[in-house]
């Protein structure tokens, strides 16, 4: 688009000024996790790696981040499994009540987090009388991702036309077959980046957890929640979010390199359709 | 027509699969009972029915003598929040703080979204998309925990000479306008995506100026990826209450009053009726949204 000199350079310098808007009380962290002052008044009067010897020899903080990684490994396959079959049916497929099943769909996502967790709360503990677990958060947390999976998944079904698989049909494969050697190729990129995202949903998840979780158990967002307010902890909680600030870039680039949709908008819209010439390119 | 299904693939020693396999084919109705019956299984069996108990939750009462939920049928708890002047401050403030966020998130994401989609060179593009989203992956409390360093007494703020809201009502409103911020640009620099160049060029071709471009093609065509921007930020805020508990100080939302009734008052069905509040107001907000086509943009 035309726009003359003077509103590209306004544009541009609104852009800098949001980004340094997002960037800088993150990068406050970063220096806070260094800061031999346990009050992190600005500017630190002294730097200190203390806090970081303290984070890596924490028994609880290791103890969380294995118990996030459980939850979210368990809840994203869950969520690829449900996600997907959904996907398929919604796509490929037209029946009575469609148009109800797809609004019910994204309710998990649409209703905030202490909606569904004190629905999920209630249900456990007042209905059916369980125990509140690590079971309890993976169900919990599986039915918000399912949702991250379905949406990447349905959009990509959406660019992707059928007449590879009745191609497929027509040359003698069963549909198990077609489903494996056709179907699943063209959805990888967008079940990868679909899982990606529901694995960072769940492991960042923290109000439906604490209202779905074990008396006992944490989480790694619930034990930064239980540590930020106890003056001797602070600083290690500032450590633990540093890392979980480089560990984010980790996502991010993966879900680049694939070009997937919901989190790479970018590339996958430009090039008519890389599902289908990734998909023929490596069922040869 | 009738043709042969026999896959050419089976393995003969597996029948059963290739029965299987044939009369998925042949029966469409099966196949999608197939594929439909776990995922809505699940969503009905583990969120609908859940939804459903909250409703009915919210009807019942606690017993003041041994603190359990008891089955009594009772409008008290949907009378005394509707009602009740503290429950009509704190919805009212909650609501307040959600429009605010939103409308803060729109002003500052639609420039940047075009910025990014349109007028920056190719290359420096995907920079940009990646700086956006990089902290949308980052911890939802680091984010919100970094503002304690820039608002605090002696924080950023203060040393760069700008009076600092301190922990506030305006504090959670700033903090959850940056948190919620990637989700409102994402759907945005989408919606700018699929605007065709070739579109823009035959507005201006047809002697239109930029503004009239962008407030007769553009804006049409992004309607529906504001709005979906909008779901997210709106619905986001009306249920948060850990921002809220970290840099609100004595600010309280509805989703404090639920958490502090689940736990330490104990009373589930008034807890129930309190989340009543933002999913009447967010059903009514999807309803009313619907027509757009924004959900398939979520």
């Amino acid at each position: 688009m035309k726009l003359s000199r003077s509103a590209r350079i306004t544009l541009g310098t609104l852009t800098a000024v949001v980004l340094l808007f997002i960037y800088v009380p993150l990068l406050l962290v970063v220096i806070n996790s260094f800061n031999g002052d346990r009050s992190f008044g600005w500017p630190p009067r002294s730097f200190t790696l203390e806090w970081w010897s303290r984070a890596f020899q924490s028994e609880g903080v290791r103890e969380a981040i294995a118990t996030s990684l459980w939850v979210a490994l368990i809840s994203t396959a869950i969520s690829l499994v449900l996600g997907t079959l959904l996907a398929l049916a919604l796509q490929r497929h037209d029946f009575f009540g469609k148009d109800v099943i797809n609004l019910l769909v994204i309710l998990p996502i649409a209703l905030p987090g202490i909606v569904t967790g004190i629905a999920l709360n209630n249900l456990f503990t007042t209905v059916l009388g369980v125990s509140l677990s690590l079971w309890t958060v993976i169900i919990a947390h599986a039915t918000f991702c399912m949702v991250t999976v379905f949406n990447n998944a349905i959009a990509r079904l959406r660019r992707t036309n059928s007449s590879f698989e009745e191609a497929s049909s027509d040359l003698g494969a069963g549909i198990f077959t077609t489903f494996r050697l056709v179907t699943l190729p063209q959805l990888r990129s967008a079940l990868v980046a679909g899982g990606l995202l529901a694995f960072a949903l769940s492991f960042d998840e923290i109000i439906v957890t604490t209202f779905t979780i074990g008396a006992g158990q944490q989480t790694l967002p619930v034990w930064i929640l239980n540590n930020l307010f106890r003056p001797n902890q602070a600083p290690v909680v500032n450590v633990v979010a540093v890392v979980l600030i480089i560990a984010s870039v980790v996502p991010v680039w993966l879900a680049q390199r694939l070009s997937g949709d919901a989190i790479g908008t970018t590339r996958s819209r430009k090039k008519a359709s890389p599902g289908i010439t990734k998909a023929s390119s490596t069922a040869r | 027509m009738s043709v042969d299904i026999r896959p050419a693939d089976a393995a003969p020693g597996r029948p059963s699969r290739q029965a299987l396999s044939a009369l998925l084919y042949r029966r469409g109705r099966l196949r999608l009972a197939g594929l439909l019956t776990a995922p809505a299984a699940w969503l009905i069996l583990v969120y609908i029915a859940a939804l459903s108990a909250l409703l009915i939750t919210a009807l019942w009462t606690v017993d003041t003598f041994t603190g359990k939920v008891s089955t009594t049928w009772t409008l008290d708890n949907l009378i005394q929040v509707t009602t009740d002047p503290v429950y009509q401050t704190i919805a009212l403030r909650t609501l307040r703080i959600a429009v605010l966020v939103t409308v803060v998130d729109m002003v500052l994401a639609l420039p940047i979204a075009f910025f990014i989609a349109k007028v920056a060179s190719p290359r420096w593009r995907g920079v940009l998309v990646v700086a956006i989203l990089m902290p949308l992956w980052a911890s939802y409390l680091v984010k919100a925990y970094a503002w304690r360093n820039v608002l605090a007494e002696g924080g950023l703020l203060e040393w760069l000479g700008i009076s600092s809201p301190g922990y506030s009502e305006a504090a959670v409103v700033i903090a959850l306008s940056y948190i919620w911020l990637p989700y409102m640009i994402l759907p945005i620099h989408a919606g700018f995506e699929r605007v065709p160049d070739s579109l823009l060029e035959a507005s201006s071709d047809l002697g239109a100026k930029p503004l009239a471009t962008l407030r007769l093609v553009i804006l049409p065509i992004l309607v529906p990826s504001i709005i979906a921007g909008t779901i997210f930020t709106f619905a986001l805020t009306l249920g948060d209450y850990i921002t809220a508990q970290i840099v609100g100080g004595t600010t309280q939302m509805l989703g404090t009053v639920v958490y502090a009734n689940v736990g330490a008052a104990n009373n589930l069905p008034l807890a129930s009726a309190v989340a009543l509040i933002p999913i009447a107001v967010i059903m009514a907000y999807l309803l009313i949204v619907r027509r757009t086509g924004a959900l398939n943009n979520l």
